[in-house]
């Protein structure tokens, strides 16, 4: 789209970066090359490293291995403050500005002009203004920041930014709450920077976005570098194949192990449920013995689906079943009731409680089925809590230890004790292998057929495609917030979910999430 | 190494070894019992007597505190509940006093709790509304005057013995039995522990988080009138301005003695009423030795601290670097 003043030097260079928290390796030798005057995407799912690639070059995270270099000359910054030295800024979706204070004084922090130690206001308004004119802004610089729209406040924190001589500016998803009309407004100043030799690195979700605006595309997906292209070369099925998929070849034989069953009864369905603004009303049917996998891209409304299903947020439409008889899913309660059980993809927030015991983080969801008034005993607790630590393999195989002190891997498996412990029909697993190391996520991977061949009913999402391709008998494809395909028997490969989730996709004017 | 780490519990109890031991040193008689009448006197028995309506408070506050709540309304729940007993008590029966002071109790906690759980307002701010409007309506129910009364069933609650202990430290030795034998006989103590520790997982557990939030705040209330009630028997009157006031302060501080964090999550009834002796045990040293009560504050403070101080986990950090050097130094 621009041409750069100098193609031949990469004004930003990252190579071989490595970060690891505990056993996670968040990024593994990941390169990054953002050249002056053009605009390049990074992307990538959910965990792919985007975000701590970022805060690893700004130096908000110490990186394990690799270097950075700027304009040739290696950096290696120890703050955000640092960075912004070195020329790096970084504008962050819920901007990091104050909005208490006026635009000026934002835009002046900590360099307000001085006449003997007292800050000349009228000097500092007067040059914020030509300062935002440039950016096509007009408004009350004396105003708090906090009374203007999100996209002010994100044109003021580039304005900042680009102020305090950045050479390259990082923004993590800039359009995520902003609407069409100032989408285009930012992508009007992003083309302009880009014109006066500035670096962008910019993360989105939104693909239309994506090849409207960037030069470049570099694509994570697991910590690791899988890709980085010319947009104009790289075609939407193509990109997302890379954002999702490993090679097809390897799940082809994988698949194999899930063969032709007989005809199973129905555990629940849902007929025309949705809810308004979150999920488009859908039909769905949950089998015995029948693992069914949600595929989509972030924020398709996968997790929307699970949580809708399990009663964690109510539909306002459609009927659902459960071995055939009408129920109501109004709260968590009424989905434990019948029976389900949901392991959040957020296991930290949403699924462990860190400082209760891995024995009472079992027996939680079964006690609170079974009422106040039948406690398990201490001695059951015990008993239950042995069981799953020795069948799920628990390490260490202390019921005892605050579960906070385990592993991603091992909490996992305490939040799969629990609901096993209810002896559930239904379980809902939203990204039951995110943030695991390898060998506890082929183990995650055999537990869930063994449990399908139990008789159990299991609705699994997960981003990595040839995982779902593995375990599922059926996958529902979801673009946009609503059901678009579902897949059964053999047409269930990487190859057709990927079609179904780029299908139409250019057409799909995406509106900004508000 | 780990001998070094206090255990749980132990530093409340050391804590008031040593606090029994300077009383000891200011007030020699400190530890003398004598048996007058059938029932037992005595700075010991003093100190439990005086101590049963923070004891009380505490054992409903550190229910809520183990939600990750606060209720900064019980020293006015306690005017309330003690203007009612006062002004029923010489018209009524016994029985009938105390289901109205207990009930307002109950109705004061449904209010927290309806606001805390059900509208969802944060409990600091929720629990203020009635700590201003309470002593407001304790005052209404007086109408401003200090209501006395000579009903003997009342004055016996408050100045009464049985089995040589005080009625008052009957009562709250029976109620934490209660509330131990419920929390912990039934799933409560654990349902509220996961709430305190994390309420959204909890809630997606099945857990009924609202109604967890919701009882505690309730008993809560009812423990504060209890409390209300001994008060005003004990003094045989009820004064709408200074009943109660400022205990608020003292139960939640009993229970951050007793070591439960105000994060919420894990609880002891047991350490949260040890806490509660530990102060009183302080306070009564301090009348005992004859320095102004204006002391008194200073002293708790410390002592405080101290306890804090034995309890944190940095410290405890530190202690063990400490001797790690020291070993290799050796």
């Amino acid at each position: 789209m621009q041409n750069s003043p100098d193609p031949a030097l990469p004004l930003l260079e990252v190579r071989g970066i490595s970060k690891s928290f505990g056993a996670v390796r968040a990024l593994q030798e990941v390169d990054f090359t953002l050249r002056a005057g053009e605009i390049h995407a990074l992307l990538g799912e959910n965990g792919a490293g985007k975000s701590t690639l970022i805060k690893v070059v700004t130096g908000v995270f110490p990186r394990d291995a690799g270097i950075v270099r700027i304009g040739g000359e290696e950096v290696a910054p120890r703050s955000a403050k640092a960075a912004l030295a070195a020329g790096i800024a970084t504008v962050y979706q819920e901007v990091n500005l104050l909005p208490n204070l006026s635009v000026a004084q934002n835009l002046f922090l900590d360099r307000q002009p001085m006449r003997f130690g007292i800050v000349r206001e009228g000097e500092m308004r007067r040059r914020a203004k030509a300062l935002l004119a440039e950016f096509g802004l007009d408004i009350d610089v004396a105003a708090p920041l906090g009374s203007y729209s999100v996209a002010v406040q994100h044109v003021t924190a580039i304005a900042r930014a680009v102020d305090l001589s950045a050479r390259v500016l990082i923004l993590d998803e800039p359009t995520a709450s902003l609407d069409r009309h100032e989408v285009e407004i930012l992508f009007g100043i992003m083309r302009q920077l880009a014109r006066r030799g500035i670096g962008i690195a910019f993360v989105s979700h939104f693909l239309d976005q994506v090849y409207e605006i960037s030069d470049r595309i570099t694509v994570l997906r697991n910590g690791r570098l899988v890709g980085e292209r010319e947009t104009a070369s790289l075609p939407r099925l193509e990109l997302i194949r890379l954002m999702l998929g490993r090679e097809l070849a390897e799940t082809t034989s994988a698949r194999a192990s899930v063969g032709e069953h007989k005809v199973r009864e129905v555990c629940a369905s849902f007929e025309n449920y949705g809810k308004a603004g979150y999920v488009a009303p859908f039909n769905l049917e949950l089998r015995h013995g029948e693992v069914v996998g949600l595929a989509g891209l972030l924020g398709s409304g996968r997790t929307e689906t699970a949580r809708l299903v399990f009663g964690a947020e109510r539909a306002d439409g459609g009927k659902a079943r459960v071995e055939g008889a009408p129920v109501r899913l109004q709260s968590p309660r009424d989905g434990v009731r019948h029976g389900f059980g949901y392991c959040p993809e957020e296991r930290k927030t949403d699924g462990i409680v860190a400082e209760l015991t891995v024995r009472e983080n079992i027996v939680l969801a079964l006690q609170a089925k079974r009422g106040l008034h039948r406690p398990l005993s201490r001695r059951e607790q015990d008993e239950i809590a042995r069981r799953y630590v020795k069948m799920l393999d628990i390490r260490p195989p202390d019921a005892e230890r605050p579960v906070g002190l385990l592993s991603g891997g091992n909490q996992q498996k305490v939040l799969l004790a629990r609901w096993l412990a209810t002896s559930p029909r239904l379980l809902v697993l939203d990204e039951p292998t995110r943030g695991i190391d390898v060998g506890a996520h082929a183990e995650i991977i055999r537990l869930i057929r063994e449990l399908c061949d139990d008789g159990l009913s299991l609705l699994v999402i997960s981003s990595e495609l040839d995982e779902i391709v593995t375990y599922s008998d059926r996958v529902v494809v979801l673009r946009d917030r609503a059901h678009v395909e579902e897949l059964a028997g053999e047409a269930v490969d990487v190859g057709n979910i990927l079609a179904a989730i780029a299908a139409d996709g250019a057409g799909v004017a995406h509106e900004g999430r508000a | 190494m780990t001998a070094l780490l206090p255990r749980r519990g132990l530093a409340q109890i050391l804590a008031l070894i040593v606090i029994l031991a300077v009383d000891r040193v200011v007030s020699p008689q400190f530890f003398d019992l004598r048996l007058q009448d059938g029932r037992l006197f005595g700075s010991l028995i003093d100190v439990l007597n005086r101590g049963t309506p923070v004891a009380l408070l505490s054992l409903g506050m550190v229910l809520v505190i183990a939600t990750r709540g606060i209720d900064l309304s019980v020293g006015a729940v306690m005017a309330i509940a003690g203007a009612i007993a006062a002004s029923l008590a010489d018209t009524h029966s016994l029985a009938v006093v105390l289901a109205a002071a207990l009930g307002a109790g109950l109705i004061c906690g449904l209010w927290n709790g309806f606001l805390v759980a059900v509208l969802g307002m944060q409990p600091i701010v929720a629990t203020l509304i009635l700590m201003v409007a309470g002593r407001g309506i304790a005052q209404l129910i007086t109408e401003g005057r200090i209501v006395t009364f000579s009903s003997p069933d009342l004055v016996w609650l408050g100045n009464g013995s049985v089995l040589g202990l005080p009625v008052p430290v009957a009562i709250a030795l029976g109620m934490l039995i209660l509330t131990g034998a419920v929390v912990r006989g039934s799933a409560l103590g654990l349902l509220i522990e996961a709430t305190g520790g994390n309420a959204r997982a909890s809630e997606l557990a099945g857990v009924g988080t609202r109604a967890m939030i919701l009882s505690v705040y309730v008993w809560c209330g009812v423990c504060a009138a209890l409390a209300g009630v001994i008060a005003a028997a004990d003094i045989m009157g009820a004064d709408a301005n200074n009943a109660g006031l400022w205990l608020e302060l003292d139960a939640i501080l009993a229970v951050v003695i007793g070591g439960t964090s105000l994060f919420g999550g894990r609880f002891s009834l047991l350490l949260a009423v040890l806490g509660a002796l530990i102060i009183q045990t302080m306070n009564t040293g301090i009348l005992l030795s004859g320095y102004p009560p204006e002391f008194n504050l200073l002293v708790k403070a410390v002592v405080v601290l101290t306890v804090l101080l034995l309890q944190s986990p940095k410290l405890t950090g530190f202690a063990g670097i400490a001797a790690r050097l020291r070993r290799t130094k050796a």
